[in-house]
């Protein structure tokens, strides 16, 4: 009986974070649209609903009424395996993210190797994607998402490094509450590079513009699923911006304090902004970065191949390996309001 | 002074100077004035020399004016044009069939050009369609249908021009 009702209790916990992360995913692709809009000075999608607010509804209507096409020389099961692949673990991954002091799914000790492991899972979907369609372009972009995940997947476990160094745990909720304080506590200040370090390579990661070689619209076609239509390719679009989610939350929570007011122990504004839940500063946070995603997409152009590739090995993970040293020393030297 | 600006370059892009500098211009324009024109409800202004869809115009008392001289369907370039006359009751030569390929047209405007008692015209609709195949050929009915609808528009662009003529 009382295990029974454990099961329930989590199941809800689940229910409440999937069902508002799905809503946003929907919408962070309207947003999208509507600041890469805006930044091209046009107005992007306002036609489906007051102000196009039903737009990402009605896409998800076609797509889902669409016919899901399977190349008759695919490997079938992988093909459909693929885009689930891809989208499991970036929802997986919110397990460990806390909301608030131990407002988490799961309390896992090993939190930060946890979430390595998903994200580096997620990259199978892409790469089976590609391999399974049997056509060149998918292929190609396959192994484009392979080589560069490689290199990146090395310079963010670097960057984490730094953070588990300072905060002296693998746990997410330790490592938030090793940043309390305002904002200049936060370990975004000590860890400057590293946290550049990390969201670059969460850019490059989840295949976003600049680093969308794998996708290569003008190069290889739609590269990895180039094959895939309908709902199958819908799903690799929402895990796509899932991801996006993801990274921004880690960012937020390893970097940016994650639920912490930012105005903490400031005499004054702290007691202004105490009533507001350490819920919302996450998501106000989680927000910042993903319009940094949007605006990254809409400034840059792409990376040529071996550029992305110089960048990953050549200066990133240098410049982590130099700081961890800093980071090091800090940390023995029990430098600031930082490393205790 | 080389090895100086190579370490300026360096410390620059280590900086991601260039690429702050690219964010500042796109982060402008993400409060700049939209110059979106809301298609149906708001159009942009057109000239009076624009050339859209055909039509055939008559004399203020109804008499169509074309006379079948077939300099239209002669200088049209796309081959686009189609004329058969004969002699109506009272002595005069007229059209029985006029006839515009729409997917032929190029929209050059010399039709209207070579037009001796300025008949066909091109208005400024530029927006319609077809639904079945056939109806883009333009008939003699549907031509004076348009002129007839739009003839105020098309003799005020016509005064308009007569100065530059």
């Amino acid at each position: 009986m009382e295990t029974l009702l454990t099961v329930i209790i989590i199941l809800l916990k689940i229910v409440a974070l999937l069902v508002p992360l799905l809503v946003s995913v929907a919408y962070l692709t309207f947003a999208e649209r509507k600041v890469i809009g805006y930044m091209q000075v046009r107005v992007g999608p306002n036609r489906v609903g007051p102000k196009g607010w039903l737009q990402p509804i009605a896409d998800a209507m076609k797509l889902m009424f669409k016919e899901i096409i399977l190349p008759s020389q695919a490997d079938r099961f992988l093909f459909v395996l693929a885009p689930m692949l891809s989208f499991g673990p970036a929802l997986a991954a919110w397990a460990v993210i806390p909301f608030g002091d131990g407002m988490l799914i799961s309390h896992l000790d090993a939190g930060l190797l946890y979430l390595l492991a998903l994200t580096s899972l997620g990259v199978y979907g892409v790469i089976i994607a590609g391999w399974s369609s049997n056509s060149k372009y998918a292929f190609l972009g396959a192994m484009r998402s392979a080589a560069q995940i490689v290199a990146y997947e090395i310079a963010m476990g670097f960057a984490l490094v730094g953070v588990l160094m300072a905060a002296g745990s693998l746990n997410l909720n330790q490592i938030v509450l090793a940043q309390k304080g305002n904002l200049l506590c936060w370990y975004w200040l000590p860890l400057l590079p590293l946290f550049v370090v990390y969201f670059i390579s969460g850019v490059a990661e989840t295949n976003r513009a600049p680093f969308d070689v794998a996708e290569g619209e003008s190069e290889i076609v739609a590269g990895f699923h180039v094959e895939y239509s309908g709902m199958a390719f819908a799903v690799f679009f929402l895990a796509e911006y899932a991801n996006m989610i993801l990274v921004a939350a880690l960012a937020a929570t390893m970097f940016l304090g994650g639920w912490l007011s930012p105005f903490e122990g400031i005499p004054l504004l702290g007691n202004l902004f105490a009533f507001v839940p350490g819920a919302i500063w996450l998501v106000l946070k989680i927000s910042f970065l993903l319009l940094l995603f949007l605006w990254f997409r809409a400034t840059f152009p792409r990376y040529r191949y071996d550029q992305i590739m110089r960048l990953g090995w050549k200066v990133f993970i240098p410049v982590t390996l130099v700081w961890l040293l800093v980071v090091g020393l800090g940390v023995l030297g029990h430098v600031g309001p930082w490393f205790h | 002074m080389n090895t100086l600006n190579a370490v300026r370059y360096y410390f620059k892009s280590f900086l991601l100077w260039e690429l702050l500098q690219g964010l500042r211009v796109t982060g402008r324009y993400l409060f700049a004035k939209k110059i979106t024109v809301q298609f149906p409800e708001e159009r942009t202004p057109l000239s009076h020399r624009f050339r859209g869809l055909h039509a055939l115009r008559r004399y203020p008392n109804g008499e169509e004016r074309c006379i079948a001289c077939k300099l239209c369907e002669a200088v049209c370039p796309a081959l686009a044009i189609t004329i058969e006359s004969e002699q109506r009751e009272d002595g005069t030569r007229r059209t029985t069939r006029y006839d515009i390929d729409l997917f032929k047209c190029i929209f050059c405007g010399f039709c209207e050009e070579a037009c001796p008692v300025d008949s066909i015209v091109e208005t400024r609709v530029f927006d319609y369609h077809f639904e079945k195949r056939g109806e883009q050929i333009m008939t003699k009915e549907k031509l004076l249908a348009n002129g007839d609808r739009c003839e105020a528009q098309i003799a005020a662009d016509r005064a308009v021009d007569a100065a530059y003529r």
